[in-house]
């Protein structure tokens, strides 16, 4: 009798605490999740919870103004002012905009490069998202020559 | 199991700086194979790495990293010796952690 009782005591407990992991785990995603999915740049802003980013000079973007592989696209942001909370990088007109979100603790610096992939000729945008809720944007467009002869 | 990234990690006038370049195809799901399929998107996700076990730095990424990714970060502090360790961890749950002493 025991333990029947015990069997559907686990039998209870065992997919709820999976559930609720999985939940758990789910939520602690689902913000980035949608805005790296968004389609377009309004839409990634509006997922990340970022209103009005203003253009500034303290943001540095470091890219070339002609990539001639798409494929392969460096990039580069920092900022030296402190109170950086994270750095994004943005592809305007890929089908997917949002790139990456660098997360900037104490013991880096907000100084960030990779590569990225575009699909297009676009602007590129990198934004600062500061501790005292300000955002700030550098933007920079890039030329994608697929052709290879530099037009 | 995928390829080991390559690391370095160079200190000098008291910052560290990490460069990494990983082994990943980072399919952004949009592809499609010579049969006409979409190739299933399949990137890194996470990406950490830490100084001495403590962690430092943490990215998210999108699809739009190229493939095999290449990462640079500056550690404020770090002398040689030290240990920078990173991670990624990507959609299909693949994991690979590499580590190399900083000079």
């Amino acid at each position: 009798m025991t333990q029947r009782r015990d069997a559907l005591k686990w039998g209870a407990v065992l997919p709820t605490s999976v559930a609720l992991s999985g939940w758990l785990t789910q939520e602690a995603h689902a913000f980035e999740k949608n805005a790296f999915e968004a389609k377009n740049w309004t839409d990634a802003l509006k997922a990340l919870g970022v209103s009005a980013p203003m253009d500034s000079k303290e943001l540095v973007l470091n890219c070339p103004d002609i990539a001639e592989n798409g494929a392969v696209v460096p990039i580069a942001a920092s900022c030296a002012t402190p109170g950086v909370k994270k750095i994004l990088f943005f592809v305007e007109k890929n089908p997917s905009p949002l790139v990456a979100i660098f997360n900037v603790s104490e013991d880096i610096l907000a100084n960030f490069s990779t590569r990225t992939k575009m699909s297009q000729t676009s602007d590129v945008m990198a934004l600062a998202l500061m501790q005292d809720g300000r955002a700030l944007m550098s933007r920079k467009e890039i030329k994608v020559t697929l052709g290879g002869c530099g037009g | 199991m995928s390829d080991p990234m390559r690391i370095r990690a160079q200190s000098s006038a008291g910052q560290t700086t990490v460069r990494v370049l990983m082994s990943h195809e980072m399919e952004t799901g949009l592809r499609k194979d010579a049969a006409g399929k979409t190739v299933p998107a399949w990137h890194i996700q996470d990406v950490v790495a830490s100084l001495n076990g403590k962690q430092v730095f943490s990215a998210e990424w999108g699809t739009a990293v190229s493939k095999n990714p290449y990462l640079q970060f500056i550690i404020k502090g770090g002398k040689a010796g030290d240990k920078v360790s990173v991670t990624w961890k990507d959609t299909k749950g693949e994991q690979r952690t590499d580590e190399v002493t900083v000079n």
